[in-house]
């Protein structure tokens, strides 16, 4: 009696440690996104024009400088920051400005970001500014979408493939 | 820190004594999580080796595959790569419990350091074999998984190009990627062997095989759980569409979630912290570590016995230094060594009916030599009074055997189990000082010293040098193991045998030693 005591004991523990890894190994679920709603990504990496030509220091700058660093000229390599602005339906959604990577900042500028959205129909407008300009942009696109529930989707910009990319 | 390992060690020792009542003393698994730590990685490596066999690279043949695998092959890649999930998810609940468990029993800090930092490698690595293993199946889950890894590991300003940025569309998925997945879920755990070899270089005799019932059991289990419920699939991976709701994997995806609810970096700081911690932990606070042993040279003959039963690999053997015309020398390394005395137990010399006045072993505790040992066997001799007398050696890692006593039961305590040289039993009994010894210590498998109840089983049962003599009455010898939470136990156990010892023929001791010195001396 004892001893099919004993058997029952180990397999109520053998059978604790089954349910525990069968449970664990897929439950419970992770909601991720809500399933009634869409997501919007926002994702590149592109690398704007370089500051350009060299420029003279001032008096002033170069009394700042230790005596041996008082180079009269210098050249940046760094890039301007990437100027990008989402707008959803006539809204801003998202608008910033990147700057460069890289330790001397001469890097492409990146940018990764997730807006989940409510699905249906929607007016997605994107604009870029790569130069450094002061107004306005150099990249603009825009797209009516019927975004389906739980749809991905991407916004890109691939210099190759003419700016910005909708997918 | 203190009072949470006294209350996890609480927890581990009662749930410990439920498991007894039902599995063979050594097959309780929580005596053995290292042992099931290794037994659930060879299930992981042979089951593994089989799902790669049909395992096809590539965006739409890596779900193919597995599908193909798991329905097609029903008893055969099905079951092998259920075997495969669920011993991998194995793994991790027992990494967990058998780290859990070193911390409760204070065996990662000291010289045990190494050990326990190694260990935090070999977490990291089964968590990168896990993911990657996720990822390789190109369901929901995989996509889920890679697009959260890739988000997670852009932060890191080390890719010109967000990793994540390949998985927006299928265009974006390049079919090599697969290729250098299943390199990874490879390399990994090839490189999570490499360390876990060095997890076990200054572990003495490693116990690394569970018991063969152990061993039968989990796998029953683990066949069993793949029966009633096959691994499978979560549809296949859809670019375009964001997976929702997935069924996540808490073993191996628990700090996923983290990712959206905080930060990709928030994550990287949990991790970081997290990772630190447990790395600091063996000097936070530091062991206050009781002096190492002491070789004396002039009692060492270099048998090699005290090395040969160091649970710690602390003692090597030297070419002998003194002249003396002995090949070899035990020399200690301090900082390996614990202190538990289990080579003074090995030692030869260790004989205290020796008439040297001055009784100095082979190698000893600094700070509890033999010689005091004997002495507190004399004293604990003239506390004990009436019939039935016993001497309860027990060791400073179970329970506190000087609460035991009482009129007719006296008690010694010994850093550990395993210091005990049987000469000492000898002692006790011949010289009078009991009429019966009861030894005790931490449950077998348990022993805080790791090698300290089996080398006293064996002394005791004659199978390992140095063995209880012959001419020991074994009627006046009892063990009984028992864990700091079995006091009434043990209390018990001490009762009863006192009670044998009572009915024996010529009760005291005394008796029987002045018979046997009669019969022949102290030979
Ligand atoms: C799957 C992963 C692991 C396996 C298979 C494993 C296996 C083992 C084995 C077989 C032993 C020897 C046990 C004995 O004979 O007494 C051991 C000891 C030890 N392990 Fe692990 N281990 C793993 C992970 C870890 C981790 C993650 C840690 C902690 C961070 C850790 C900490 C320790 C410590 C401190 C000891 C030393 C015990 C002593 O010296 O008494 N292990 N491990
Ligand atoms: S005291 Fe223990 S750890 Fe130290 S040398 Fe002796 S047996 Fe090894
Ligand atoms: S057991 Fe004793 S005699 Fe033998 S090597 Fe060790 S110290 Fe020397």
């Amino acid at each position: 009696m004892a001893r099919v005591l004993r058997w029952l004991g180990q397999a109520v523990a053998y059978g604790l440690t089954a349910l525990l890894i069968g449970y664990l190994a897929d439950s419970p679920p992770y909601v991720h996104l809500a399933p009634d709603r869409a997501l919007i990504k926002l994702a590149f990496a592109h690398g704007a024009v370089r500051n350009e030509g060299c420029r003279r220091r001032t008096a002033e700058e170069l009394e700042r400088l230790a005596p041996n660093m008082r180079r009269q000229v210098v050249c940046p390599r760094t890039r301007v920051p990437v100027l990008i602005e989402l707008e959803l339906d006539g809204r801003i959604l998202h608008r910033a400005s990147l700057p460069p990577t890289g330790l001397s900042g001469d890097g492409p500028s990146r940018i990764y970001e997730r807006f989940p959205v409510a699905p249906g129909r929607h007016r997605i407008v994107a604009r870029l500014n790569d130069t450094g300009r002061a107004a306005g942009f150099d990249y603009e696109r825009a797209a009516d979408v019927d975004l389906r529930p739980g749809q991905s989707f991407a916004v890109d910009f691939r210099a190759e493939a003419g700016g910005l990319v909708f997918r | 820190m203190d009072a949470f390992r006294k209350g996890l060690r609480w927890v581990f020792l009662t749930v410990e004594g439920w498991l007894d009542l039902c599995f063979p003393e050594r097959w309780n698994p929580l005596r053995n999580l290292g042992a099931l730590g290794f037994f659930y990685l060879w299930v992981v490596t042979v089951s593994g080796i089989y799902v790669y066999i049909f395992y096809d690279t590539g965006a739409a043949e890596a779900y193919l595959s597995v599908e193909a695998m798991t329905h097609e092959q029903r008893y055969a890649g099905g079951i092998m790569r259920s075997l495969h999930r669920y011993a991998s998810d194995g793994m991790v609940l027992f990494m967990a419990v058998h780290t859990l468990r070193e911390l409760a029993f204070d065996r990662y800090r000291g010289p045990r350091w190494f050990t326990w930092v190694t260990g935090v490698p070999i977490m990291a690595l089964v968590f990168v074999c896990g993911i990657t293993g996720y990822w390789l199946v190109w369901d929901k889950l995989a996509q889920y998984v890679a697009i959260a890894t890739a988000e997670w590991l852009d932060v890191l300003p080390i890719f010109g190009s967000p990793i994540a940025r390949n998985f927006l569309t299928p265009q974006n998925l390049e079919p090599r990627f697969f290729t250098l997945l299943m390199f990874l879920h490879i390399a990994v755990p090839l490189i999570l062997l490499l360390v876990l070899w060095i997890h076990l270089q200054r572990v003495s005799r490693p116990r690394m095989h569970a018991p063969r019932g152990l061993a039968m059991g989990s796998f029953a289990m683990l066949l069993a759980l793949s029966l009633v419920k096959p691994a499978l699939s979560q549809g296949p991976a859809d670019l375009g569409q964001v997976p929702s709701v997935v069924g996540l994997d808490w073993f191996y995806l628990v700090l996923y979630p983290l990712i959206d609810v905080w930060s990709p970096q928030g994550m990287w700081g949990v991790l970081g912290a997290l990772l630190l911690m447990l790395t600091a932990l063996p000097w936070m606070p530091p062991m206050r570590r009781a002096p190492p042993a002491l070789v004396g040279l002039d009692n060492c003959n270099g048998c090699t016995r005290c090395a040969v039963d160091c649970p710690m690999a602390a003692i090597t053997m030297a070419p002998r230094s003194d002249g003396k015309p002995f090949e070899r020398e035990a020399v200690v390394d301090p900082d390996l060594c614990v202190s538990c005395g289990l080579c003074a137990g090995a030692c030869p010399t260790a004989t205290p009916v020796r008439r040297v006045s001055a009784f100095v072993p082979g190698i000893d505790l600094q700070h509890l030599p033999l010689r005091d040992v004997r002495e507190s066997f004399d004293r604990a001799g003239e506390r004990l009074r009436g019939e039935g007398r016993v001497l309860v050696i027990g060791c400073d890692q179970s329970l506190r055997v000087r609460d035991l006593e009482r009129d007719g039961v006296a008690a010694v305590s010994l850093p550990c189990i395993g210091m005990l040289p049987p000469s000492f039993i000898d002692y006790a009994l011949s010289r009078g000082i009991a009429d019966g010894v009861l030894v005790t210590g931490c449950r077998p498998g348990d022993c805080q010293c790791r090698l300290g109840v089996e080398w006293t089983e064996a002394r005791l049962a004659g199978t390992r040098d140095p063995r209880l003599r012959d001419r020991v009455p074994r009627e006046r010898v009892a063990v009984h193991w028992a864990a700091a939470t079995e006091r009434r136990d043990l209390e018990r156990a001490v009762a009863g045998f006192a009670a044998r010892l009572r009915g024996l023929e010529g009760a005291s001791a005394a008796q029987h030693a002045a018979a046997a010195r009669r019969a022949g001396g102290r030979g």
